[in-house]
């Protein structure tokens, strides 16, 4: 999930006061010795023992901030009466991933599953804060994965979290705007460059799209799409920071041509103004996640009808490559007393047909899962909103795309977040020097990596 | 923050009395500590004992590779060559000398005014210039944000509409001042509410001695009201002083809508919040917190001693 971007604002000072002080409660409690981190040598549980663990009266605790998931909270309850799930919602996003390590460094009050996105695997998997699921689960699942979300959720022979729901990158556009500046959908970035400069010349006050300095999802996405691998992290004590790549270049000289001759808006994104610009049609599209489709649908009620979704521009004629954006998983902390019980949670709600169903059609999550990705039902689904079309199937597609190689991801992706809005974020804001911008990113990175103890490749 | 310890049995009391006296004495000293005994509590627990943790954890330093070391003043001396930090500083410290004049001036002329009594709907008009301040921070900051808007901003529509254009209130330029705008705004009334008070205070024979004397309202505003306004004028200047270094929900707020311009250190306090959860340098943001308080003591010191001096040579 992209976490909202409407975030609680607490009172800073007594609560990062407060937090300060929690966390400087940790002292010389590092991780425990019980955590099945490592993998490899541990035994898978045995029925008798999963049978136990399941009927013994265990309590859990669950964070997560997808909407109404105590509904499928309810279903695994009543499935094992024995185990009795507190659900509690800490906060979208940054704030969730706060409270999550404040409890962690305290030593007390951590959930036992929460939700994880997939780029934030790595940083929680860092203090050994993770547990690898592998021993606990009875099946191996992953055949029922396409094989990049699968490789977003295994490495180093452990499996870190159970694939909730993903974003694969495609394009929603304006039929109506296309058709008013006399364009074409685009298919290569190259005709898309040209049609942005079309589309600007009859017309004025609206743009092709709109590219925000605020949001590395949607930028990494686009990178991952063009074939760059930027991050990597061994595991251990070594990342990889790779922003000088060809790959890379390719995009960020790409997006400098389209910026500098104010081709497209550089508005940045989830915030009022951009919602209303959605609705009023300033952008005519939007490159955006499988999440995206029903998003618009809440933000843009009023162009009901007049959208239309397609895959992303190509880099090459004839190519069909895409990128992720988003998504999220359900992983269990290292500090569980339950293991067991609190994967099959894990596992259950994402895995079972009934709750996991619901997370498509209530919940409006993109399923990360092959069962519900090729089943008529899921594929033959109108949408009013973009004119009867079957988006569904067209990001069922989509998601067949992505590349299968890693994609890796640093343990400290919300500092390197942060840190892209500071400079290549910036450079797009200001309509200024992207590569300059896009260099300092890295100076940045690995400048932190090293202050933190990393080996920087 | 003074804390009351009762004060010492001084001279010993002639000795008829010395028996009864003293136990009255212990007495009135136990009841004395009873009664600042659940301030103490809640003074120790919230402030001393965060103050002092964070004051510990500065001077260790932990990276996510390697553990934590100790690094006795090595933080602190990384936060005073820190651009970051010092900018965010120094543009509070302008932001201060701008922002707060202007809000307890304006906040003094409402109290003089309101307090003229020759004002219609006095009441109204007192409770309309205090509304602002019970809009919490977060909400009136969105507002504006909303209303600052570069698109669909009423002021932009307006400046679009009678075809003047209308500056962007959230550039780099104009920023600054978009933000003093809503903390004027947001403040004015809190101020005046104190200052008013202090106004209420003074007794009416002076002002029906002055009359008789010959002076009209604005003299008797400069000589007597004024005057007699210091403690109040002090009290919210300090306030000011420390609400300022302390920006954050204004500033957190406004970056969703122009997050080039305000960067993770605009004001020291983001810059501390950030680097603490963002970052998770917890030890670096306990130091800058530190310095932070330090500026913050040292400038209303400055302030205190400037305004005693004054007093003493009156």
């Amino acid at each position: 999930m992209k976490p909202h971007p409407f975030r609680r604002t607490a009172a800073p000072v007594v609560a990062s006061l407060s937090a300060l002080a929690l966390v400087a409660c940790t002292g010389g409690s590092e991780d425990g010795s019980d955590s099945g981190n490592g993998g490899g040598e541990t035994e898978a549980i045995t029925a008798e023992q999963f049978e136990e663990a399941m009927s013994t009266p265990t309590e859990l605790t669950f964070w997560s901030w997808v909407p109404d998931i105590q509904n499928q909270v309810d279903m695994f309850e009543e499935a094992y009466p024995e185990i009795d799930v507190e659900y509690v919602n800490v906060g979208q996003g940054a704030e969730h991933y706060q409270q999550m390590r404040t409890a962690i460094q305290a030593g007390s009050g951590a959930p036992d599953v929460a939700q994880v996105e997939y780029q934030h695997l790595a940083s929680f998997r860092l203090g050994g804060d993770l547990l690898d699921l592998t021993p606990y689960l009875q099946e191996d699942l992953s055949a029922a994965y396409p094989d990049w979300v699968w490789s977003q959720v295994s490495a180093d022979g452990g499996l870190w979290g159970i694939p909730q729901d993903t974003g694969p990158l495609g394009s929603l556009y304006r039929t109506d705007l296309f058709a008013d500046a006399g364009i074409e959908v685009p298919t290569t970035w190259d005709e898309f460059a040209q049609a942005a400069a079309d589309y600007r010349e009859a017309m004025p006050d609206s743009y092709l799209t709109n590219m925000p300095g605020n949001d590395p999802g949607q930028f990494v996405g686009l990178l991952w799409q063009a074939g760059a691998r930027p991050f990597a992290y061994d595991g251990a004590e070594t990342v990889t920071i790779d922003l000088d790549s060809p790959e890379v270049l390719q995009v960020v000289e790409y997006w400098q041509g389209l910026i500098a001759d104010d081709l497209v808006s550089v508005d940045p994104d989830f915030n009022d103004q951009w919602y209303q610009a959605l609705a009023n049609g300033k952008y005519a599209s939007w490159q955006v996640a499988a999440w995206g489709p029903v998003f618009l649908q809440g933000t843009a009620g009023n162009t009901s009808g007049l959208w239309a979704a397609s895959t992303l521009p190509q880099w090459e004629e004839g190519q069909n490559i895409s990128g992720n954006w988003g998504g999220s998983t359900d992983a269990v902390l290292s500090s569980t007393d339950n293991p067991i019980a609190a994967t099959e949670l894990a596992r259950w709600i994402n895995v079972e047909e009934a709750p996991a169903t619901r997370f498509v059609q209530e919940q409006f999550l993109f399923p990360p899962s092959l069962s519900i990705l090729e089943s008529e039902e899921f594929l033959a689904e109108e949408s009013e909103f973009y004119g009867g079309q079957q988006v569904n199937a067209t990001f069922a597609e989509i998601s067949e795309t992505v590349p299968t190689d890693d994609f890796g991801w640093l343990p400290f992706m919300d500092f390197a977040y942060s840190a892209y809005n500071e400079t290549l974020g910036s450079a797009i804001a200001d309509r200024g020097d992207l590569v300059a911008g896009l260099q300092a990113w890295e100076a940045e990175l690995v400048e932190y990596a090293e202050s933190q103890g990393f080996t920087v490749e | 923050m003074t804390s009351t310890a009762p004060p010492a049995p001084a001279q010993p009391p002639p000795q008829r009395t010395a028996n009864t006296l003293s136990t009255l004495r212990r007495r009135e000293a136990r009841a004395g500590y009873l009664f600042v005994l659940p301030f103490m509590i809640v003074f120790v627990a919230m402030l001393i004992v965060p103050l002092g943790y964070s004051g510990y954890l500065s001077v260790f330093r932990e990276q996510l590779i390697g553990g934590t070391s100790f690094v006795g003043l090595e933080n602190y001396a990384r936060a005073l060559s820190d651009a970051t930090f010092t900018g965010g500083v120094a543009r509070m410290a302008l932001f201060l000398v701008i922002q707060v004049p202007i809000m307890l001036g304006l906040a003094l002329l409402f109290a003089l005014v309101l307090d003229s009594g020759r004002l219609r709907l006095q009441k109204f008009v007192r409770l309309a210039i205090f509304i602002p301040y019970a809009v919490p921070g977060v909400i009136s900051a969105l507002m504006w944000g909303y209303l600052y808007g570069p698109d669909f901003g009423p002021f932009a529509q307006l400046g679009e509409a009678s075809g003047l254009g209308s500056p962007d209130f959230l550039s780099a330029d104009f920023m600054l001042f978009s933000i003093m705008n809503i903390v004027t705004w947001g403040f004015i009334g809190y101020n005046m509410i104190i200052m008013y008070s202090a106004l209420r205070s003074i007794p009416t024979e002076i002002y029906e001695a002055a009359r008789v004397d010959g002076a009209g309202e604005v003299r008797i505003a400069t000589a007597i009201k004024i005057p007699a306004l210091r403690p109040a004028l002090v009290l919210t200047t300090i306030f000011s002083v420390i609400g300022t270094f302390q920006l954050f929900n204004e500033p957190n707020i406004l970056r969703t809508i122009a997050p080039n311009v305000i960067g993770n250190g605009y004001t020291p306090n983001l810059y501390a919040y950030n680097l603490a959860f963002v970052g998770q340098e917890v030890n670096y943001a306990a130091a800058i917190a530190f310095l932070l308080g330090f500026v913050i003591m040292v400038v209303s010191y400055i302030f205190q001693l400037s305004t005693s001096r004054k007093e003493a040579t009156r």
